[in-house]
């Protein structure tokens, strides 16, 4: 068969408009990253990543940058201040990176409360002290009263990559483990709960934290982690698709073994959602050898923040990009990409 | 988690799967009603589990599915109208009328809003006097009474600014409309367990009894579902066809009788098209004349608002049983959760979106 014909650049979007799906973490955003962004601007050769790696003299340096719009501003268990710190400097992590610094620049809107935004900005600064980062630099901005909401915060971090660390969806093998360190979906029901007025008789607080610190003390045991990933926006299913395609692998999960906690569940199942697309703020997914994994679990639950790691799944031989979940029941189905955001079915 | 653990046991599931194996001795294709039971279905897996013999075939109980077009265009046109706050469950928002869906009115600046309850609307039109706010009452018997509690309140409180896009299917003539075609192959139904909570298991008889056709009112959890499977052809395989009840937790003879006065008070039943089926006789709901002041369509005049189905969307025969979904030629090609043809790729609930999310990669089963 011929190779088809290069397409125009940038490749023509199937939408007109920007919908809220192309920011949703699913097929979509794929889709506007792939067809407009990454044609026009250029891609990183070595593939993406949660970090870029920049290397300047004789250093590896992990870069990244995040923009951060959650609504509410405030939730159980976090708020965007401290979102906006631990959401960069676990980019940084994912590289395995130890964080350096971070920037900070605000567009606020006219009128938001001082009450409102001082709150934000010491959360922010006890989330690096706690992370011992650095917040070296930053930018203001004041746009009109109702062109944004309130207030939305972009940070940017460096980290330094140690030597020998190499971690990327290209290392992921056949047969390599794969973790979760903690229960599922925490942040995103947190948040909803909040923003559609939805009371739980005991209130799901949010994973959101940082996790650099599970990561160091992985590497300082000297295990080779092949690949690891913060599921975020789209939830661990997304996180397992994405590295299945940029590995070229399938990978094979238990649902069983997947920690959610019980209320989460329940909060899901009223929803009509589910939790392994639900957004985590707090956890990591990591992909290293078999014979590390026990190890790795050891460590990992030793640390606090680290307490509810698991072993969910491993990297199986099967087409490159298939996740398939083994149920609980013993029959397999695959773990898909989802189109957009998950909405709320009518009954 | 409590109340659904004992119902998820993958050993009780597979106790049943073995019951069901030592029963049949024949091929039997059955059809669950709801897109709720579909949905289950392909999230656990069940059919891998079920003997070769048992075919299931899934229905059109997804009320997103079977919403005509025409309607979600008259939603769209009310929904793009300045001053119209217009309300919605998620699930409705990314369903393609004949050129766009409500997302796209969104982007453009409409307001439009996903609510969990239609009081939630309520509580919108009372909280914002200057607009028009619409509810889409979409759905079978199950969010009948909440749409019927909505605008009865509505009316009490002198509320002008509230109104319901109405688009309300009844099971029971899409069932009859299944058995009377010429093209049956369903042998028992595995009815619908949250409509049946609603209106009891009353209005079934009539059909076990004209089409000799078992019905089993079956819930959603993947050990009802083996269990309402079981029941279902126990039935076939001793030559019985009755209305049996597996869904006994919930689901009483009679029904919830308050909830069935609402509706009764509020609604009348009435025709109405199914998207990819057509028109069935009686086998949907609107509003009474007492209540005609609070219906969208009247109010904004779009009644004759509405384009064409797609062609290649071949969504009616998915929804009476007469294809898979990976049988169709558009499936997973032109036709994706992206870019639907028709609603039931859309809908987390409809059988293709099911298919697609869960079984994209597995072979066509022939029916």
């Amino acid at each position: 068969m011929a190779e088809p014909l290069a397409l125009a650049c940038p490749r023509p979007l199937r939408h007109d408009t920007v919908q809220m799906a192309h920011g949703g973490g699913g097929r979509l955003m794929k889709e506007l990253i792939e067809g407009l962004f990454l044609p026009v601007l250029g891609a990183d050769p070595a593939g993406l990543h949660d970090s870029a790696v920049i290397e300047a003299g004789g250093a590896r340096l992990a870069f990244t940058t995040d923009g951060f719009v959650v609504h509410p501003r405030v939730f159980p268990g976090g708020d965007l201040g401290e979102l906006a710190v631990y959401g960069t400097v676990n980019d940084l992590a994912m590289a395995g990176a130890k964080p350096l610094a971070l920037s900070s620049a605000f567009i606020l809107e006219e009128g938001l409360p001082f009450a409102e935004l001082s709150p934000l900005v010491v959360s922010m600064k006890t989330a690096a002290d706690r992370c011992g980062v650095r917040l070296a630099t930053g930018d203001t901005k004041v746009v009109d009263r109702g062109k944004a909401d309130g207030v939305f915060i972009t940070t940017a971090g460096i980290g330094l990559i140690p030597a020998g660390v190499d971690i990327h969806p290209r290392r992921v093998r056949l047969g390599d483990a794969v973790l979760v360190s903690g229960d599922l979906g925490r942040h995103g029901i947190a948040v909803m709960s909040v923003r559609e007025g939805i009371q739980f008789e005991s209130p799901i607080t949010s994973d959101c934290g940082p996790v650099h610190h599970l990561v160091a003390a992985l590497l300082d045991a000297g295990l080779d982690l092949h690949c690891l990933r913060d599921p975020t926006r789209g939830g661990l299913a997304s996180v397992l698709n994405e590295i299945a395609s940029a590995a070229g692998v399938a990978i094979e999960a238990e649902e069983a073994a997947i920690p959610v906690d019980e209320a989460v569940t329940a909060a899901c199942e009223i929803l009509g959602l589910d939790p392994f697309y639900v957004a985590c703020e707090g956890r990591m997914v990591v992909f290293l050898p078999e014979g590390q994994a026990g190890q790795a679990l050891d460590l990992l639950r030793a640390i606090p923040e680290g307490a509810g790691t698991a072993r969910i799944g491993r990297v199986v031989a099967g087409p490159a990009g298939r996740v398939s979940l083994r149920t609980a029941l013993g029959t397999s189905r695959l773990l898909d990409l989802l189109s957009g955001e998950q909405l709320p079915r009518i009954c | 988690m409590k109340f659904v653990d004992e119902f998820r046991s993958g050993k009780a599931a597979h106790t049943l799967a073995e019951a069901i194996r030592r029963k049949v001795t024949r091929p039997w294709s059955l059809m669950e009603v709801c897109g709720g039971q579909t949905h289950a279905i392909a999230r656990f897996g069940l059919d891998e589990l079920l003997p070769k013999e048992i075919n299931l075939i899934h229905g059109p109980g997804c009320p997103v599915c079977v919403t005509p077009v025409a309607l979600i265009d008259q939603a769209l046109a009310i929904a793009a109208r300045p001053g119209v706050t217009f309300c919605s469950f998620g699930d409705m928002l990314r369903v393609p009328g004949s050129a766009e869906d409500l997302f796209s009115v969104k982007s453009r600046g409409a307001d439009v809003r996903v609510v969990y309850s239609p009081l939630d609307a309520l509580a919108l039109a009372r909280d914002l006097p200057g607009r028009e706010v619409v509810f889409f009452a979409v759905g079978f018997e199950t969010t009948a009474p909440a749409n019927a509690l909505a605008v009865s309140q509505a009316k009490k409180e002198g509320l002008r600014n509230f109104s319901i896009l109405v688009s309300h299917v009844r099971v029971p003539p899409a069932l009859e409309a299944i058995l009377a075609s010429p093209q049956r192959r369903v042998d028992a139904f595995l009815a619908a367990g949250h409509v049946c909570s609603i209106m009891g298991t009353e209005e079934y008889y009539p059909l076990v009894a004209k089409f000799h056709v078992p019905i089993v009112v079956t819930a959603f959890e993947p050990v009802d579902l083996l269990q309402g499977i079981f029941m279902a052809v126990s039935q076939l395989e001793e030559g019985r066809a009755e209305v049996e009840n597996q869904y006994t937790r919930l689901v009483k003879a009679g029904g919830n009788r308050p909830a069935q006065q609402l509706i009764q008070e509020v609604f009348q039943v009435v025709d109405r098209t199914w998207r990819g089926i057509g028109a069935i006789p009686n086998s949907g709901f609107g509003l009474r004349e007492a209540y005609a002041a609070f219906d969208a369509a009247q109010r904004f005049g779009v009644s004759d608002v509405g384009g064409p189905e797609s062609p290649d969307c071949q969504s009616g025969l998915v929804l009476q049983g007469l294809l898979k979904p990976t049988q169709c030629p558009a499936f997973g090609t032109i036709c994706t959760p992206e870019h639907p043809l028709g609603a039931t790729m859309v809908s987390s609930e409809g059988a293709c979106a099911a298919y697609y999310r869960y079984r994209r990669f597995e072979p066509a089963k022939a029916l």
